[in-house]
């Protein structure tokens, strides 16, 4: 048998087998990941601007830029504010929700389908969506509040300082919260009946079943949902960019659209690429970090 | 019976929430495709008009006429495309990870790390790559990244299910006098079919979602619908008809494919966290 085999696994064997199958997408990961990312440290130490194209080094004149940059700093800030409202609101009011639809319910399939309709939205679609429901004139949101309070409502809602953070908000948690109700259903439903059970039987309470059964059994998938949509909402870009872009001023402003508007509309070339390289080491700390703490599908 | 009663309360109690729950998340979507269905007189009422009075379809005509409807077809290019090369490379790299431990725990942590930078810091040093090659706005160019891009997601996918299916299979494969390549071809892929159909689905939807790659890589010739989508936002006024019916041109056919995905929706979303 083995004589029939082809002549370049005579020569590569079987450790070059498996070489072979990841050689294309290992090669297709750097040229698109690191290739691109020596180029950007490069031109990060120079001093490329829309007016003049300087290719000379500028040492680390652009890094220490970005501590003294203010507007990067409150981009970030933006980002962890929209993070710390949106992250917790959805993973309650998702497992509000899937406490909803444990039981029997017939129908179940039909509203679990209908329900996650909003995940699978393009974000920018859903801005927009939302930029529609929210016009101060034409929307019904403001309508729908005038028949409460009995007069022509007519807030701005994607430009007064004070409704901007609701307004984003709104969306993001509209879209996203399906997205932790399936998937908190899904774990809540693997939880073992016959403990549940035997809680009851002990004559344990609904709370002290909840925190010493339930949520030590659906942790492992809580984590993973918390991890997907808190990187998720660290690159918020596209519901904001509909809604806001990033205004009024730079008060929405999200670290996405921050780098969006330094490289490709200011034309900051040498800065931008500080900053992507900042937000790569930052992110690539928070991943190393939580990967090793979650396990997703061992 | 006392209990009964109380039973049968509380599920009525719970369809009272449920339909409510679900109304208030699919009222945006009901405003969104009803806006599209709208003349501009009724668009521009007020109070605003709940219900469009006939279901006439001008937006979606003035769309195909001035040929944004094009874009729709753009992003069914890349997208498309995309996902093939994506499955493919990605299934055999899965494979390599799945059952030879080719790089141990670290490559496979290190790929799906990958997936997790902020988009735009991805995009950023790959425009001025573009720049440099005169790749931007062009087909080849989107397609490479959105490539890259769903790797991580479909190696990571595919080695789950792939260390699903017995090993047994394989072997009795080899025995045969297979070539290991014809044990990836003609045994692997088929025995996961139904896993490299709902990993390309969402791979899919990945690329044809995406804004931001789209808005800095393309100009005119490749822009996608979603690009398109914003390009209806003025600065005084919004296009609201040619926003809804362009959004809406290209929910619909994410809707479809998601109706028939019900079965792998959580273990897609999840990363496959949640076997579903």
């Amino acid at each position: 048998m083995k004589n029939k085999r082809p002549l370049s696994q005579l020569i590569l064997g079987d450790r070059g087998f498996k070489y072979q199958l990841i050689a294309p997408s290992i090669f297709i990961l750097l040229l698109i990941g690191i290739f691109p990312l020596i180029y950007t440290l490069l031109v990060s130490f120079q001093g490329i601007t829309m007016m003049e194209n300087d290719t000379s080094f500028h040492g680390l004149q652009n890094y220490i830029a970005l501590g003294t940059d203010t507007r990067l700093w409150e981009a970030l800030l933006h980002t962890i504010i929209f993070t710390c409202i949106a992250l917790p609101i959805e993973l309650l009011l998702g497992l509000l929700m899937a406490q909803l639809f444990i039981d029997k319910l017939p129908g179940r399939q039909i509203f679990v389908a209908l329900l996650v309709l909003p995940v699978v939205v393009a974000p920018v679609v859903s801005g927009a969506t939302w930029s529609l429901l929210l016009d101060t004139r034409f929307g019904p949101i403001n309508q729908i509040l005038g028949w409460f309070t009995g007069e022509e409502v007519t807030l701005l809602w994607t430009i007064n300082p004070n409704l901007v953070y609701p307004s984003i908000l709104a969306a993001e948690i509209w879209q996203w919260t399906p997205f932790m109700f399936l998937l908190l259903l899904a774990a809540l439903s693997a939880v073992d009946k016959s403990q549940l059970e035997a809680a009851s039987i002990d004559g344990a309470g609904y709370w002290t079943t909840f925190f010493k059964i339930v949520l030590p059994a659906i942790w492992p998938v809580m984590a993973v949902a918390i991890l997907i949509r808190g990187l998720d909402l660290f690159r918020l870009f596209d519901i904001v960019w509909a809604l806001t872009r990033g205004g009024p001023g730079t008060m929405t402003e999200t670290i996405s659209i921050f780098t969006y508007v330094k490289g490709f509309q200011q034309f900051e070339t040498s800065y931008t690429g500080a900053v992507a390289l900042l937000i790569i080491i930052l992110l690539s700390v928070l991943v190393i970090g939580a990967l090793k703490k979650v396990e997703i599908a061992r | 019976m006392k209990t009964s009663h109380r039973k049968k309360i509380k599920l009525a109690f719970r369809y009272v929430a449920v339909i409510a729950l679900t109304i208030l998340f699919l009222f945006p979507i009901y405003w969104l495709f009803m806006i599209s269905f709208k003349t501009a007189n009724e668009i521009y009422a007020y109070p605003p008009v709940w219900w469009p009075e006939t279901l006439q379809l001008s937006n979606y005509r003035v769309l195909f006429e001035d040929g944004d409807a094009a874009t729709v077809g753009n992003s069914l290019i890349v997208a498309g495309v995309s996902t093939i090369f994506a499955m493919i490379l990605g299934t055999i790299c899965a494979y390599s990870l799945a059952r030879f431990k080719t790089g141990g725990e670290h490559l496979a942590n290190w790929i799906i790390s990958q997936r997790m930078i902020p988009p735009i810091a991805i995009v950023f040093p790959v425009f001025l790559l573009y720049v440099w090659f005169g790749m931007v706005d062009t087909y080849f160019g989107l397609i490479l990244l959105y490539t890259a891009f769903n790797l991580p997601y479909v190696i990571w996918m595919m080695r789950g299910y792939i260390m699903d299916i017995p090993i047994s299979l394989e072997q009795a494969a080899l025995v045969d006098g297979y070539t290991r390549w014809q044990v990836v071809w003609k045994v692997v892929f088929p025995m996961c079919r139904a896993g490299l159909f709902a990993t390309a689905i969402f791979t899919f939807v990945f690329a044809w979602n995406d804004f931001i790659f789209a808005l800095v890589l393309t100009r005119t010739d490749v822009a996608t619908y979603t690009v398109q989508v914003t390009h209806y936002f003025g600065g005084q006024s919004n296009f609201w008809g040619k926003i809804s019916a362009m959004s809406v041109l290209g929910t619909l056919p994410i809707f479809f494919i998601v109706a028939f995905m019900q079965k792998y929706l959580v273990r897609g979303i999840s990363l496959g966290a949640v076997k579903g």
